[in-house]
């Protein structure tokens, strides 16, 4: 029975070796970074911590160096266990509902970039199609469009919180309309050339069927437009997160990641800021996963090779 | 059908012309065309790239406007052709939708026309069979080989029975092995339906093996220089390109081949 197994122990074990092959290359580059941030801790905090020890008259050697300037209150760059330490601490360790909870910012934080993204996607497949149907609507709109990206976020962003608080609208949906602002131009640009991509050739056998405008559209170039749809849409999810960060700074900074980020940098908190800073890109990281894994679900469904 | 309808052309050219404008001029990609195709006819439009032979081809498929001249399908312009679904159209390419399985690529033309689903299956089943692929109708394009693939893309041509095909180079990107397979098996589907097919080649066997009538065409300007009656036997097995009268006739298409560039 054993004997007649190799193939599968063969394959087990190329899987492991697989893993080993795909883990390494990140790992070194992680152990690099890591060792280049320590570094810059050691180096960017020595300052003010040779200054502590003259003032207090206290001897000192470089090994005292090398811990102390690891464990400031308030460093100017924070050491990364400091960082994972001030995490745990913030989401293990605190309620859900507790004001100092990195979850309960989380969740603020995700919540308006999973709305922006989704109105985003809708709005951006919207102008997508009008573009493509619609010879005028090609011409006037995408310079627009294009116009639309080259102001930077953040002067537009507190123009969108305070007009839309003058309508009566606050919270969430102004955060999320800047995030949409940002997550519809990919989706618009990767939708008109998803739209667009069926080559000529079947554009002309649709003509041989007499199909029409509408049948071409839901038989032939919406589901060419679905490779591109998810490409744009991984992109799209991304900036929508950065959207909710910029849309949080100007309300005050009562909750979210935008919120943590104003706030410890009101308070010279660096390890707060740095602990907000590390969770969003975590977040992000999550949320392009997840878009990536269902694109790739839908396409194999479509029987399109992904 | 009608005695009368029977006795219509399938197509009629008379002096047709098609002008390209561009950046050098004008290009004259058909010019004073005449050409009459009767019902159950194969012909072979040879002839070197830019002759004209796949624009004629379009023409008659109301894909190109003809800019002179008047040309009739079945009695009809091409335009009221096209709408009333009077032919398939095979491409260089299988163009098929990745997405879509090889049964319901055949379905694609049935559904747009509104045919209801049983029908549909019935007529995918039949087509499949004709073409030698039942069997594979929910596998995807892709777990096909290039000469399944274009089976497939004639399948789609002939699932709504129109009285015409069309094909342009179908067979081009195949290999010879591949290519003698299906030119034998196209000829027996032709047998067994009694379609009218137009197809475009450059290929003098291909065209000598297949056809009826062979019409010779040349560039710059795109015209017909001769038509060749093929006078070979309806059983036509491979081995007939070695015999003697085969060979006649592709010498005679080689030489009409030969008269159009000696224009230039």
């Amino acid at each position: 029975m054993l004997l007649s197994c190799p193939p599968a122990w063969w394959r087990r074990n190329n899987a492991v070796t697989g893993m080993v092959n795909r883990i390494t290359p990140v790992a070194v580059v992680v152990a690099a970074i890591m060792i280049i941030w320590y570094g810059f801790t050691v180096h960017l905090n020595a300052p003010w911590q040779i200054d502590r020890y003259e003032k207090a008259g206290t001897e000192w050697q470089m090994r005292d160096l090398v811990r102390d300037t690891m464990a400031q209150e308030r460093p100017v760059l924070p050491a990364p266990h400091q960082i994972v330490a001030e995490i745990w601490k913030t989401t293990v360790k605190k309620k859900v509902t507790s004001k100092r909870s990195l979850i309960y910012h989380g969740s603020v934080t995700l919540s308006s970039t999973l709305l922006g993204f989704v109105m985003g996607t809708i709005l951006g497949i919207g102008l997508a199609v009008s573009i493509v149907e619609n010879r005028a609507m090609d011409k006037s709109l995408m310079p627009w469009i294009i116009t639309s990206q080259t102001i930077p976020i953040l002067a537009i962003a507190p123009m969108i919180i305070v007009v839309l608080n003058a309508v009566g609208l606050s919270g969430l949906v102004p955060k999320a309309m800047i995030s949409t602002y940002l997550s519809f131009f990919p989706v618009v640009v990767g939708m008109v050339k998803g739209l667009r991509s069926p080559d000529p050739m079947l554009m002309d056998l649709m003509r041989t069927y007499r199909s029409s405008r509408l049948q071409t559209f839901w038989k032939l170039r919406l589901p060419a437009s679905v490779p591109f749809l998810f490409a744009s849409m991984k992109v799209a999810i991304a900036i929508s997160l950065v959207g909710a960060i910029v849309g949080e700074l100007p309300t005050g900074a009562v909750a979210g990641l935008g919120a943590r980020l104003l706030a410890g940098s009101y308070y010279g908190q660096t390890i707060q800021i740095w602990s907000a800073l590390i969770s969003a890109a975590c977040m992000a990281a999550i949320l392009v996963g997840v878009v990536g894994v269902i694109s790739h679900l839908t396409l194999r469904r479509m029987g399109l090779r992904a | 059908m009608s005695e009368d309808s029977n006795r219509t052309p399938a197509i009629e050219a008379d002096r047709l012309c098609l002008t390209f404008d561009s950046n050098d001029g004008p290009v004259h990609a058909l010019k004073d065309v005449d050409l009459t195709i009767e019902k159950g006819d194969f012909v072979s439009f040879i002839g070197p790239s830019g002759c004209g032979k796949t624009t004629l081809l379009r023409v008659i498929a109301d894909l190109e406007q003809p800019t002179g001249g008047a040309i009739s399908v079945n009695g009809k312009t091409p335009e009221e052709a096209r709408l009333a679904g009077a032919y398939g159209y095979v491409f260089q390419a299988p163009a098929l939708l990745a997405w879509r399985t090889i049964e319901r690529n055949i379905g694609l033309p049935l559904e747009i026309m509104g045919i209801s689903r049983a029908e549909q299956a019935e007529r995918v089943k039949h087509t499949l069979d004709l073409v030698g692929l039942d069997g594979f109708g929910r596998k995807f394009p892709w777990q096909l080989s290039g000469g399944m693939q274009q089976r497939a893309s004639i399948a789609r041509a002939l699932a709504f029975d129109a009285e015409l095909l069309l094909m342009d180079e179908p067979f081009g990107a195949l290999d010879e092995i591949v290519r003698d397979h299906l030119n034998e098996q196209l000829l027996q589907l032709w047998k067994k339906t009694g379609k009218t097919i137009c197809f475009v080649t450059h290929s003098i066997p291909e065209a000598v093996y297949l056809s009826t009538r062979i019409v010779v065409m040349s560039p710059r300007p795109g015209r017909v220089t001769d038509i060749i009656e093929s006078d070979l036997p309806a059983e036509r097995p491979l081995d007939i390109r070695e015999s003697k009268r085969f060979l006649e006739i592709a010498q005679r298409v080689r030489n009409g081949l030969r008269e159009g560039h000696s224009y230039d």
